[in-house]
């Protein structure tokens, strides 16, 4: 197992092995995004209280839960990087970080979409989770813009990882947001205590879009990370050997 | 007609949908994108330093 690992973090290695991988992620995320999509705008029943409005949670829900996962497997990819010094868990960290930007504002706006018919309003500043969210969104934009503003990629690599520490802070405000304090925000429900407050012919579709996103987010994160070692590679000998190669690009 | 209509709601969960659909596109389209360009451009400067060498 720690040999597989090892062999894992080798760029070689790791830009071989990731077509197959991913594909593997993707297809089942595209069949359960497919079967969620439908089951929850079209089986699901309507809220009692809120009506159809609630089928935006099928989209709502898995954006923002990969907002957080995003962040943690950036914050996590650069403490290894920091830590043990490997080249790959830094070239993840980067490659998460505009997907997980993406999904956070994707949360925040679909979260608007949803707060205007439900709170009537589109925005509210002393909202924890809200605000929280928001500033998730700056630390990632910030992340990025530290990397970018450092030409240097191993010095971009660990100022960049500490900055994405301290952000770690932020997430669990994010998830505790609705624990801790009075929010507009509904609070826990599918690890509601006592289990989820959801009905089943709604909880399902939920579950499906949950895994069918992360399945997606795991695929695009793959390849998003076997470019960013292929171009920081670039000038090594296997790179020269595999363009050369009659294989060429795969 | 009924379903589009979403109770009174459709435009902000049909909005919703699109949205997220959108950016999932965006963002394969952006990882083929940028694989693509990377590889091109190794591939240029290779290629010139074998015809140098």
């Amino acid at each position: 197992m720690w040999k597989w690992f090892h062999q894992l973090a080798s760029p070689p290695y790791f830009y071989r092995i990731v077509p197959a991988f991913s594909a593997w992620l993707m297809v089942p995320g595209l069949a359960l995004i497919a079967y969620g999509t439908y089951a929850g705008l079209f089986l699901a029943p309507v809220d009692y209280q809120q009506g159809d409005a609630f089928r935006i949670i099928y989209v709502h829900v898995p954006s923002a839960y990969l907002s957080m996962l995003s962040y943690m497997i950036l914050a996590v990819a650069g403490g290894i990087g920091l830590i043990w010094r490997i080249k790959l868990a830094h070239a993840v960290a980067a490659s998460a970080a505009p997907l997980g930007a993406s999904f956070t504002f994707l949360a925040l706006v679909t979260g608007s979409i949803w707060g205007r018919p439900m709170w009537g309003t589109w925005w509210e500043w002393a909202d924890p989770r809200m605000m929280s969210e928001l500033i998730l969104l700056f630390f990632y934009f910030g992340y990025m813009a530290l990397r970018s503003a450092i030409d240097d990629t191993a010095k971009a690599d660990k100022a960049s990882a500490v900055l994405a520490l301290v952000g770690v802070i932020n997430v669990i405000i994010v998830h505790y947001s609705v624990t801790w304090w009075s929010s507009l925000h509904q609070g826990q429900t599918i690890m509601a205590k006592g289990g989820p407050a959801m009905d089943p012919g709604m909880l399902y579709p939920l579950l499906a879009m949950i895994f069918g996103f992360n399945l997606l987010f795991g695929s695009l994160l793959l390849r998003r990370t076997r470019t960013e070692v292929l171009f920081r590679e670039r000038r090594t000998r296997w790179v020269r050997e595999m363009i050369l190669s009659p294989e060429g690009q795969s | 007609m009924e379903l589009l209509e979403m109770g009174k709601y459709g435009a902000y969960v049909w909005t919703a949908f699109g949205l997220t659909f959108a950016l999932v596109l965006i963002n394969e389209w952006r990882v083929r994108a940028r694989q693509a360009t990377v590889y091109r451009d190794i591939e240029v400067r290779i290629k010139a330093l074998e015809e140098n060498e």
